[in-house]
């Protein structure tokens, strides 16, 4: 039992901190991306 | 103040015209990529903590190889994509600082996985060892792997220009990937409490189960296909900030330029009184 906690746990800590980090990345993103006119993004 | 009013309204307006459609970094591709990486993190869950047998010696708890293993092999390649940018950047005759954003975007990535992996590390420990903890040579220069990213992200802040934030973080970023070798060997130059490399020992025999290396190929597969998806969003959104922080330092600098330019206009325009009344009064 206790294994499965510390298993489960890992799982979900490697999960939510990369959903986290993510979700950082593209909130930062969407932010800036509003000042920001078309033709100056490269990757459009 | 007000023959500024009039340019800062020209400039204004121009902004609102040009105002983005595009309001984030995705493109169709990032959309591709990410629904992958989602699908193959669901293939990693399913296999790791599903269909792949128990181990031998470990039981159960060798089920957090799977998120374990790919973060830090993951974390290596971030650091060393962060080094050959830092190289190219360095060597290369454009100096371009796309260079300079993807060593800034794949260390932030980096410190993320290897965040992730003493985390769940120290769980496997502690289900292993019977610790969270032990100040072992693998462990230790894990911890110091992670505390050395963190200064370099903590240089790329320092002020300046932008070229000088590329210059400095580029030659640490080449100084620092030499503790992943160190991370890599250390135990075998160390006694370690921590486990030889099962897959990636150099006498090239994979001592693992054909399902758990398949899982374990999975995570890796997984995590490979989010690097690269955060990777397109963190060095877009860099770039954007790069040129709205020069857009800022544009507009200042024009500011304050038609400052002074009204106020020697004022200055050469005025009715020399002041000498007059000096004049008269001697």
């Amino acid at each position: 039992m206790e294994d499965a906690g510390f298993i489960l746990g890992s799982y979900f800590l490697t999960f939510a901190t990369v959903a986290l980090y993510a979700w950082r990345a593209v909130r930062s993103g969407r932010k800036v991306s509003q000042q920001v006119p078309d033709d100056e993004k490269y990757w459009l | 103040m007000t023959t500024i009013e009039p340019a800062k309204a020209e400039h204004d307006t121009a902004r609102q015209s040009a105002l983005p459609s595009q309001r984030s970094t995705a493109t169709r591709g990032t959309r591709i990529i990410g629904i992958v990486a989602v699908v193959a993190l669901g293939w990693l869950v399913a296999f790791g903590l599903g269909f792949s047998p128990a181990d031998r010696d470990q039981d159960e708890s060798v089920r957090i190889l799977y998120v374990h293993v790919p973060t830090i092999w993951l974390a290596y390649l971030a650091f060393v994509v962060t080094a050959v940018s830092s190289a190219m950047y360095l060597f290369s005759k454009k100096k371009s600082l796309g260079w300079d954003r993807a060593a800034g975007a794949s260390a932030e990535i980096g410190v993320t996985f290897v965040a992730v992996t003493l985390a769940v590390g120290a769980m496997w420990g502690r289900l292993t060892w019977g610790v969270f903890w032990q100040w072992d040579a693998r462990l230790t220069t894990t911890a110091l792997l992670f505390v050395t990213y963190i200064g370099y992200l903590a240089v790329r802040r320092l002020g300046g220009s932008h070229e000088q934030r590329a210059k400095r973080s580029a030659v640490l970023g080449m100084i620092a990937v030499v503790e992943i070798p160190l991370v890599h060997f250390s135990v075998k130059m160390w006694r370690s409490l921590h486990q030889e490399a099962t897959v990636a020992n150099l006498d090239g025999d994979t001592k693992m189960d054909g399902l758990m290396l398949f899982s374990l190929f999975v995570g890796v597969i997984a995590f490979t296909l989010l690097y690269v998806w955060l990777m397109l969003h963190r060095t877009r959104s860099m770039a954007m900030e790069d040129l709205l922080e020069e857009r800022g330092l544009d507009e200042a600098l024009a500011v304050r330029r038609a400052e002074a330019a009204e106020t020697a206009t004022a200055a050469t325009s005025a009715p020399p009184t002041a000498t007059m009344k000096t004049g008269s009064d001697s």
